[in-house]
């Protein structure tokens, strides 16, 4: 059956006009996201009455009812329906320092201003010549960090034994040592487990899986146990050096798996690219491939960064007091004890690491982002 | 150098030899580092008097085990010690990876829903548990709730049968009657009837198209046959409630708080882990999947059943095995709070008493390495007949 | 009021858009669309990107929602009442510019799924009816593979045999042939035309004004949510009235 064309031809134009009111602003956001339906409304209405009952308690625990400033914990054990925050007050040079002597703190605030800038520069994506900052950060920060923090008679500090260390600066050395160390022997294994020598694959392989496949406090233990009889008896590692060596090797193989990720996301026509234009393994490697993969990985370093952070707190089990051990020892001054001491210490360290870890998180959210623009 | 010498030494320049020489010189260099520690290794080792052999797994052990799957006491040997921590590992694995299963996929899926306030408060479940460290987590449950509870004579009582006190979480023990028997054979036989049917109904459908609700009548067999066979011969289990005798509770399934705590601490922290990989599978499913089993006619539910489903699982299998993973390692936090485990017991008390370091930590990291290859094993074989084929 | 009335009359109308407003938020993306679409007839719409037309037959089968207005397909009114919207969808078939195929089924599987679990056809039957379909596309040798494993122009052809095997009554295109390679446009233009002359109702979103020309009964303009011309192909394209219309059709003719 055929059908006459219908013509037309536009003669004024439609105005533009608002949505009707139901399917506009709060009212619409509303009806879509919380009353969509029957089930949807009821469980708004369990929420909201969650959150109704949950929330002032909460908030009245850790503000309102909490103890702010005391000098020790009668006044905690008197009021027990709040946070004594006061106890955290009380023991915060403690909890920042363990028992490192009081007179040689600045050395570790030195240490970690230094750091803190280097760490900036080298995170901030637009900083002018960051490859010296990597340099500073990965040579010589290391190097300055160990003279200071243990002392040496040649420069005129008195020494500091390992066994005082303790506190947030513990967990800060060994996650950054962490870092430091594992970075460059990441990229040697990641490299080494995509090399097309048999021999230098399987022990990269071999490597990795041994470290990933393992817990965490076995390799502590290794590293704590068999480290000084592995070692000629001259040579006995101090005994914070032996959790540190474990923890480069346990970072180094979940470091080697993301740069590994890093580098095979790289296009293949990069490295043709390089090689058509002559050179060589080490040259290709150092001037394309590891600056472009390294820059994807970023994100993936940092949230390496932030699990090793939460791993430090496991150093405690071969003797390091880092800032969980810290606090545990603090509780147990009973000058303070009390019911409420335990919850608030565990409540301070949580919002601590949370905060620090949510932080980093936003930051490596924040690069993935850029990055993603630049490669449109 | 002159033409001659050059092209004997050219072949240094062959990129295969150069292959070879690097990789004999390092096979070389990881040998002589072995060497030299195994030399010194045995050196100190003599020197401090610690054994080299193995012959301590046949000494007695001296110590007590809270929990112990099978028989122990402490005339046990180190060896049967070893075998009781390694049970205690996976039994908290076997409870923990179902549980952490679940409540991972219920928040995957809140996460996942369109109300804007469940969505939000999974998010804020998953922030909390995926930035605060697990030992936090576990010494929180230990120390500030489980010790905290009330002593054995003021237990909390849930209906007269769950206790909870400082002791323990006490549940009421199944004990087996005679007509368990009637009762297992009547599980056995609704499963086998649900999954007859199941074909039966899969046969029917691909000759005439009909469908049959097959979920319905499974969980109608499932829950109705047992009961039916309860109410003609007996209830097949009595339950063993604890009761307060003296300063203690006796009798129940009592779970120490050590294991308390080990199972919420885990089975909390890792289900926000899994909720995440649910939720980033079923997010990669593209929208244009859904709008394409919804433009062909499928409504909601067949459209998640035969289209994004089993797209996501694809997507999720490989990262919720290596969470499960994660499970038995993060387990050997246990030595933190007491719960008798493998590294608790075996590279705890077994390697300070015994001091054969070498020995046991060479055992207990072969166990851990036995486990995680296999399973990574089991998941290649599973991505080989499952991936989608491309060109 | 619109001249469309005409066709209207005649009661045998596939799709009726009566006074059709859309907001995506607070923008404004159509704008009173009035359109009659007769059985059998062939509608190409086109108009610049962000215009709405994608939008406009993604309204048809209810992809997406429309504010203030009616949309009748096939007798049906499309509201939030799920079962007419199932009762749409069965009769009305899609086919998606990246052609949307199941990647975990094969060819075969993925043409059958919905007559089983939808129409409840028996198995043999809509693996009869799927064969049958993908030899008209002539790619009945490919049906045991996977998506994966077929060229763009192959892959798309299954998604039209997948479409039709629900035997629908109208079928939509989104710019089927935007996501090919040039040298399999062609391949998939034919079938379509081939469909067309087979008497199906159809309305395709495309640039291809060649296709146009050949296939279509009106040409549908539309820029910035309203509808500015419909016309027969060969007005449309020779004598095109509308100055909007004039100019779209010199950016895209060169």
């Amino acid at each position: 059956m055929s059908l006459e064309p219908v013509a037309y031809v536009r003669t004024a134009p439609e105005p533009e006009e608002p949505p009707p009111l139901l399917s506009r602003g709060g009212l619409a956001w509303i009806r879509a996201n919380l009353f969509s339906s029957i089930g949807s409304s009821l469980v708004t209405i369990g929420c909201v009455a969650l959150a109704a009952y949950l929330l002032p308690h909460l908030a009245a625990w850790a503000t309102t009812r909490a103890i702010w400033s005391a000098t020790d914990g009668a006044v905690c054990r008197q009021h027990q329906d709040g946070a004594c925050w006061a106890f955290v007050v009380a023991k915060w040079d403690y909890l920042r320092f363990g028992s490192y002597p009081v007179a040689e703190r600045w050395r570790v605030d030195v240490v970690e201003a230094i750091g803190a800038a280097l760490v900036v520069w080298l995170l901030w994506m637009n900083a002018p010549r960051r490859s010296w900052g990597a340099l500073l950060f990965f040579v010589v920060y290391p190097i300055v960090a160990l003279i200071l923090l243990r002392g040496s008679s040649l420069v005129g500090l008195p020494i500091v034994d390992t066994l005082l260390w303790g506190g947030i600066f513990v967990s800060l050395l060994t996650a950054v040592v962490g870092i430091v160390f594992s970075l460059p022997l990441g990229v040697l294994l990641a490299l080494g487990r995509r090399s097309p020598l048999p021999v230098v694959r399987m022990a990269s392989v071999v490597f990795i899986e041994f470290v990933r496949g393992v817990p965490f406090i076995t390799i502590l233990f290794m590293a704590n146990n068999l480290l000084p009889l592995f070692l000629p008896e001259a040579w006995a590692p101090d005994r914070l050096l032996r959790p540190l060596a474990g923890i480069a090797i346990f970072s180094a193989a979940y470091m080697a798996e993301e740069v590994r990720g890093g580098l095979q996301s790289l296009d293949r026509g990069q490295y043709e690219a390089a090689m058509a234009l002559g050179l060589n393994y080490p040259r290709m490697t150092a001037l394309v491939i590891l600056p472009q993969a390294l820059t994807l990985v970023i994100p993936g370093i940092v949230n390496n960064f932030i699990g090793l952070f939460m791993d430090t707190t496991l150093v405690s089990v071969v003797g390091v007091t880092d800032f969980l051990e810290a606090m545990n020892n603090a509780i147990k001054d009973p000058v303070w004890a009390g019911p409420t001491i335990l919850t608030t210490g565990y409540v301070f360290a949580g919002i601590f690491y949370f905060a620090f870890c949510y932080g980093m998180a936003r930051y490596s959210a924040h690069v993935e982002r850029t990055l993603a623009k630049g490669r449109r | 150098m002159d033409p001659a010498s050059a092209r004997r030494w050219s072949w240094l320049n062959d990129q295969r030899a150069r292959g070879l020489i690097y990789q004999a010189l390092l096979l070389g260099l990881i040998g002589a580092l072995a060497w030299g520690a195994i030399d010194n290794a045995l050196i100190n080792m003599r020197a401090r008097g610690i054994p080299t052999g193995f012959g301590f797994w046949n000494d007695v052990a001296g110590f007590d085990i809270n929990l112990h799957l099978i028989s122990y006491s402490n005339l046990s040997t180190y060896g049967r010690a070893f075998w009781v921590g390694l049970l205690n590992t996976l039994l908290i694995a076997a409870i923990c990876i179902p549980l952490a299963t679940l409540l991972g996929f219920m928040i995957g899926v809140a996460r996942l829903s369109p109300n804007w306030l469940l969505s939000r408060f999974a998010s804020i479940y998953t922030s909390i548990m995926r930035n605060t460290p697990l030992l936090l987590l576990l010494l929180f449950w230990y120390n500030a709730v489980l010790k905290s509870l009330p002593g054995p004579r003021q237990s909390i009582s849930v209906g007269g049968v769950v206790f909870l006190n400082n002791r323990g979480l006490y549940l009421p023990m199944p004990i087996a009657r005679d007509p368990a028997v009637w009762f297992l054979g009547a599980v056995l036989a609704a499963v086998a009837l649900a999954a007859g049917f199941r074909a039966w109904a899969r046969r029917r459908q691909d000759r005439t198209g009909a469908q049959a609700p097959t979920a319905f009548v499974a969980a109608a067999l499932i829950l109705g046959l047992p009961a039916l066979v309860t109410a003609a011969v007996g209830p097949p289990f009595a339950f063993d409630i604890a009761r307060l005798s003296g300063f203690n509770l006796k009798g129940g399934l009592q779970i120490i708080p050590e294991m308390a705590a080990l199972i919420f601490g885990l089975v909390t922290f890792t289900a926000a882990f899994i909720a995440e990989i649910v939720r980033a599978g079923v997010l990669a499913v593209p929208v244009g999947q859904v709008e394409a089993a919804g433009a062909l006619g499928l409504h909601r539910g067949l459209s998640m059943k035969l289209v994004v489903i089993p797209q996501a699982m694809r997507l999720i299998t490989p990262p919720l095995t290596s969470q499960y993973l994660n499970v038995i390692k993060n387990s050997s936090l246990a030595v933190f709070i007491g719960y008798p485990d493998l590294v608790q017991i075996f590279t705890g008390t077994v390697l300070n008493q015994t001091q054969a370091a070498v020995q046991v930590m060479a055992i207990t990291m072969a166990v851990y390495l036995a486990i995680s290859l296999s399973v990574a094993l089991a998941l290649n074989a599973f991505n080989a007949r499952y991936a989608l084929k491309g060109r | 009021m619109s001249d469309f009335s005409a066709v209207a009359d005649r009661g045998d109308t596939a799709i009726r858009f009566t006074n059709v407003h859309k907001w995506y938020g607070s923008f404004h993306v159509l704008r009173n669309i009035s359109l009659t679409v007769g059985r059998g007839e062939r509608i190409v719409v086109c108009g610049p990107s962000g215009s709405g037309k994608s939008t406009l037959i993604r309204c048809v089968n209810r992809l997406e929602d429309h504010q203030r207005g009616s949309i009748v397909v096939d007798g049906v009114e499309l509201t939030d009442d799920i079962k007419r919207i199932d009762e749409v969808r069965r009769e009305v078939g899609m086919v998606f510019q990246n052609f949307n195929l199941f990647p975990h089924l094969t060819i075969l599987e993925n043409c059958t799924l919905a007559p089983i679990w939808v129409r409840k056809m028996p198995k043999r039957d809509a693996e009869e009816l799927a064969a049958k379909l993908l030899a008209r596309v002539k790619i009945l040798d490919q049906a045991n593979k996977y998506p994966g494993q077929l060229s763009g122009g192959q892959q798309q052809r299954a998604a039209i045999a997948r479409a039709l095997c629900m035997t629908p009554k109208i079928m939509l295109f989104d710019e089927p042939t935007s996501s090919l390679d040039p040298e399999m446009v062609k391949e998939v233009l034919d079938t379509m035309t081939a469909l067309a002359q087979e008497g199906m109702t159809m309305v395709v979103v495309t640039h291809e004004m060649g296709f146009a020309r050949q296939v279509a009964d009106r040409v549908v303009f539309i820029d910035r949510g309203e509808i500015v011309e419909v016309n027969a192909p060969g007005a449309f394209f020779d004598h095109p009235q509308h100055e909007r219309t004039r100019l779209f059709l010199s950016q895209i003719l060169h």
